[in-house]
């Protein structure tokens, strides 16, 4: 690892070998302890008024995805324009966060979306896998940005990070943070393949230490994706990595997050771990695709008192 | 900022009566006189309960004796299957039995709910299955029940209280006659009704309600043959000097002052959960609350900032809210007790915390808080305070960790947390505890025994070990 | 005091002189006198009168001795006990000489075997897994009580029936002896037998006079009445050991002490601790 990625922070590691010893001195997890945590914080009843509130902050942070091979640009063009106005018989209904696609979409999605305030993210680096060279994946990086995108969703090599090399994900988040430019760097940990809690809270403060803007739970590629405990987890990663440092870094968890009610329970969870500054689409995304439908849905029934069906929201 | 909107829990599903009187022989029957119950929360009268006299628990005793006979000469199917009904029939009136409990207590809706209604029915389901295995448990390939057990309950968990005295009684041939507490009769007369559901027959569970002289003559009926209490360690005491010649059998689980010990390798965010279940569940109203914490100074600070943050989360008021984490205190008297100890805490020297919280005008309430700076010297180290109220103290070795957690008379509970397996079974040998939770706090399972060891009591409820306090 | 119940024989008559054993207290592997210095007759012989104080001293030998006798292996504690019942079988012709009929001894013999049989079983069989509903790694063991006073009976088998389940598994004891010359013999007998000092306790005199004391002290975690016949004594040292809520064997009447004793005499005196672990990765 380069002594300029981490002259950043002051009291940073500044050897693999510290790198590696201060990861694992960070506190350990508690399997049962923090999915015990999670699941109470579940159990939260927001309801009314808190209720609205909570879906139109949801509708906001969506980052509404499409990552299919299959992906057209017709396709994009329907999904970014649901992006701008999710309910279009709706005024009041807010934007949301921003679209995710492929890098080869971009610059489809960035005709739609360009001026609007709606971001344009792109997975990047080998996507999903990260499975590719270093000058392919940077390559991948520039031409995202190139093409438009304003975000970039990175993987880390999660191959390198269980083989216990920390410095190679560390120097590899590093360069494409170099490689994203002015684009807001989000580094994927795909926390179903770590197999720990341990594993995430050290993937997240080495994305952290080696600059990510965003922590990222999953591709949505693998079986295990967003959870509730695991991103419980990076909550408390982020809080303590600012704590300690100063910088804030946002958290995304990503795939499986399909129900306003699903959503809830992460807000839930940013208020009672992180609080008000989290709360916020600059500081926390839900990746999701028919999450949205769904929180349309229950906007509507709080609207008009009755309850919403499909064939009345856009299917894009 | 993200507020919570009013989720209230129907009060609607409890249907109450004006008064109520004692189950005796399977029947409600008048008492001469009555108290009131009320709404710690904001103080308005539930009920009016009788108040049972001497001649009232005479009645009581002598129906569970009658009833005996018969009782202990079911075959152990034929009670198993009462006792299996027992437990079905309290899951399905589990919420409005979680309800009427935190009216009558003013626990949160989210623990009678979560915690004490799932309790009590696994609690029933799990003796159950025992009433017709006993000569399979160890105590002789004959076990034969005791009697009548007359049995006294404390306010904290009534329900669950009650269960955990009941279900071991009845599933090995026992009868009983039970006195809730005065200030939370009301979910005892309620299962009163669960056993008319069941058909249980009469007077195998007698209920009399009523207060302290209440309890003391049924303790000293000579007809009891069983004697079982949960409580204060004072009126404990009380208890054993009057059972003492007349060769009741006696089990008491009494007070403590459990010593919550941290070391600077624990896993840091679960710990500080852990010692939040550990003070501030059911409003710190718990025997095995860990309302001592041990914390290795090296990390002392760290953890009590983090500690600090999350007590700031906490969400204090109606207990029939669904987001509420602390309710009322139980009592006028308790509030006071409470009132008067932390006030000895500040005038010791200690510094007192809590996180800036609304409490509401009517009923009685405390805030979550904590004591740094204490030492073993301090009265808030050594008393049970029995509210939300955690001491804090440090100290540097896992040596002293444990000489500090010892140097108490009570011994009912101890946390250890730590990431270190030999640490935590070193520490776990060592502590003089009858119940040590590592890397967790307050669990309870029917299948594990619970009980204390010096002060804090004898016999185990739960579990193989719960029978023997009911079996010759 | 002479000892006046033995009619002198007259000189002629004597070979040589034997030489008497001082029958004293046995406190933290010593074999001290009373400290209050008085004695009292036994069959002829000055037997140590222990007073309060002796009971004090013997409560501290035995707390001292108490958590590194816990602390030994259960394996340890066994063959220790085996000791004792080997050193007995080679003393037989002291405790007949004491009037102990050969039929006891072999019980008292027997005993000790069957106990250091246990030491290594018997938190298997008082302790186990919990399956609780949840991911937990959840256990309950027993452990020693701590420092038991014990009224022993007279018979030296009702003595050993009630030394024997108390150390077994770890705790130290306090003993009140009523038949003094064959308790302090077997006192001997532990003092050879790699029993640590202190673990036993033996205490001579008068029951009624010490067994208050050891009901009321802080620092004795349970009593064992086995040996007190009045029952106004017995409810009255029960009363007491309420004070500290110590466990409190209650004196059965008629009790076979050749007979099965089970395991209630050990499981009374031990505590069950119950650890909870969450298990997950």
């Amino acid at each position: 690892m380069t002594a300029t990625a981490t002259s950043r922070l002051s009291g940073l590691p500044d050897s693999p070998a510290d790198l590696r010893t201060f990861l694992h001195g960070l506190p350990g997890v508690d399997k049962v302890g923090i999915e015990a945590r999670a699941a109470a914080l579940g159990t939260r009843s927001v309801k009314t008024t808190s209720k609205a509130q909570a879906i139109d902050l949801a509708i906001r942070m969506v980052d509404l995805t499409t990552l299919e091979g299959a992906d057209t640009p017709g396709k994009v063009r329907a999904l970014s324009a649901k992006a701008l106005r999710p309910d279009p018989a709706d005024p009041t209904c807010p934007p949301v966060a921003a679209v995710c696609v492929y890098p080869a979409m971009v610059p489809t999605a960035a005709a739609v979306l360009a001026g609007s305030g709606v971001h344009l993210a792109s997975v990047a680096t080998a996507f999903p896998s990260g499975q590719a060279p270093l000058d392919v994946k940077l390559a991948d990086t520039r031409d995202a940005v190139a093409g438009g995108a304003d975000e970039i969703d990175m993987v880390i090599s999660r191959g390198a990070f269980l083989a216990g090399d920390y410095a190679h994900v560390f120097d590899e988040i590093v360069a494409v943070k170099e490689a994203a430019g002015p684009a807001h760097l989000k580094v994927i940990l795909e926390t179903g393949e770590l197999g720990t809690y341990d594993n995430v809270r050290r993937a997240s403060w080495l994305a952290m230490l080696a600059g990510a803007d965003f922590i990222k739970t999953s591709t949505g590629k693998v079986p295990v994706a967003a959870t509730l405990p695991v991103t419980l987890l990076m909550l408390e990663a982020v809080r303590d990595f600012r704590d300690r440092y100063g910088r804030q870094v946002g958290v995304k968890p990503a795939g499986g997050i399909r129900t306003t009610k699903d959503a809830i329970k992460y807000l839930v969870m940013i208020n009672e771990t992180c609080g008000d500054d989290w709360l916020h689409p600059d500081w926390f995304r839900l990746g999701a695709s028919s999450l949205l439908n769904d929180l349309l849905m229950q906007r509507t029934k709080l609207t008009t008192g009755h309850y919403a069906g499909p064939d009345y929201f856009t299917l894009d | 900022m993200f507020e919570y909107a009013p989720a209230p829990e129907s009060r609607s599903i409890v249907d109450l009566a004006p008064s109520y009187g004692l189950f005796i022989d399977g029947e409600f029957g008048e008492a001469k006189d009555t108290f009131k119950t009320v709404n710690p929360a904001d103080e308005q009268v539930l009920a009016e309960v009788a108040l049972a006299s001497p001649e009232d628990v005479d009645r009581a005793v002598a129906a569970a004796r009658r009833a005996f006979a018969g009782w202990s000469a079911l075959p152990g199917s034929e009670r198993a299957k009462y006792l299996f009904r027992i437990a079905r029939i309290l899951q399905e009136r589990a919420r409005e039995l979680a309800v009427l409990e935190s009216l009558d207590n003013g626990k949160p809706i989210r623990e009678s709910r979560d915690v004490d209604l799932p309790l009590v029915a696994a609690h029933f389901f799990y003796y159950a299955g025992w009433a017709d295995k006993l000569k399979y448990a160890g105590f002789g390939s004959d076990p034969r029940p005791l009697g009548v057990a007359g049995q006294v309950i404390p306010w904290n968990f009534p329900l669950l209280m009650l269960a955990w005295k009941i279900a071991p009684a009845l599933a090995t041939g026992n009868t009983v006659v039970l006195k809730p507490a005065e200030t939370t009769p009301l979910s005892a007369l309620f299962f009163a009704d669960v056993c008319r559901q069941a058909e249980l027959p009469p007077g195998v569970v007698n209920i009399v309600t009523g207060a302290g002289d209440t309890g003391r003559y049924l303790v000293e009926h000579p007809d009891v043959n069983k004697v079982a209490f949960t409580g204060s360690t004072e009126v404990g005491r009380q208890i054993a000097r009057s059972v003492a010649g007349t060769g009741k059998r006696l089990t008491l689980e009494l007070g403590g002052k459990a010593a919550n010990i941290v070391f600077d390798d624990a896993p840091i965010d679960q710990a500080v959960e852990g010692i939040v279940n550990g003070i501030f569940f059911n409003q710190g109203h718990v025997c095995c609350a860990g309302s001592r914490l041990l914390v290795q100074e090296s990390i002392a600070e760290e953890l009590l900032s983090s500690l600090k943050r999350r007590m700031a989360t906490l969400r204090v008021g109606d207990p029939l809210d669904k987001n509420t984490d602390i309710g009322a205190i139980n009592s006028a008297a308790q509030l006071a007790r409470i009132t008067e100890l932390s006030e000895i805490g500040a005038a010791e020297g200690a510094e007192r915390w809590s996180p800036p919280c609304e409490l509401p005008d009517r009923g009685f309430w405390f805030p979550p808080t904590i004591f740094t700076g204490v030492t073993q010297a301090h009265r808030i180290a050594r008393e049970e305070i029995f509210g939300p109220v955690l001491s804090v103290l440090t100290f540097r070795t896992p040596a002293e960790a444990v000489e500090k957690a010892n140097n108490t008379p009570y011994g009912l509970s101890a946390g250890i947390w730590s990431d270190k397996g030999s640490q935590i079974l070193a520490v776990a040998d060592k502590l003089r505890a009858g119940v040590v939770w590592a890397n967790t706090f307050n669990k309870f399972d029917p299948t594990s025994p619970f009980g204390g060891y010096k002060e804090s009591g004898y016999g185990r409820e739960g579990g193989r070990h719960g029978l023997e306090a009911y079996l010759a | 005091m002479p000892k006046s119940s033995k009619t002198a024989p007259a000189v002629a008559e004597r070979s040589r002189l034997a030489v008497r054993k001082t029958y004293k207290l046995y406190v933290g592997g010593k074999f001290p006198r009373s400290e209050s210095g008085r004695t009292y007759l036994v069959d002829g012989d000055n037997v140590a009168l222990a007073s309060r104080k002796d009971a004090r001293d013997a409560v501290v030998a035995a707390r001292a001795a108490q958590p590194k006798w816990a602390g030994a292996t259960a394996y340890n504690r066994g063959q220790v006990l085996y000791r004792v019942a080997e050193m007995i079988e080679a003393r037989r012709a002291e405790f007949a000489a004491l009037g102990v009929a050969p039929v006891e001894v072999d019980a008292v013999i027997d005993r000790w075997v069957w106990y250091a049989g246990w030491s290594d079983k018997v938190a298997q069989v008082a302790g186990g897994a919990n399956p609780v509903a949840g991911p937990f790694f959840n256990i309950s063991a027993p452990e020693p009580t701590g420092v038991v006073g014990v009224i022993a009976p007279s018979s030296l088998l009702g003595l050993v029936s009630v030394i024997a389940p108390a150390i077994v598994t770890g705790n130290t004891v306090v003993v009140v002896a009523s038949n003094p010359q064959a308790a302090i013999t077997l006192a001997e007998v532990l003092a050879t037998s790699d029993v640590p000092g202190g673990v036993v306790n033996i205490l001579t005199g008068r029951g009624a006079e010490i067994a208050p004391w050891l009901a009321s002290h802080d620092d004795v975690n349970a009593l064992d009445l086995s040996g007190v016949d009045d029952a106004g004594l017995a409810t009255e040292l029960e009363r007491a050991a309420a004070g500290t809520l110590k466990r409190v064997l209650r004196p059965v009447s008629g009790v076979d002490y050749t007979g099965d004793p089970g395991t209630g005499p050990m499981t009374a005196l031990l505590e069950i601790k119950t650890v909870w672990h969450p298990k997950g990765f």
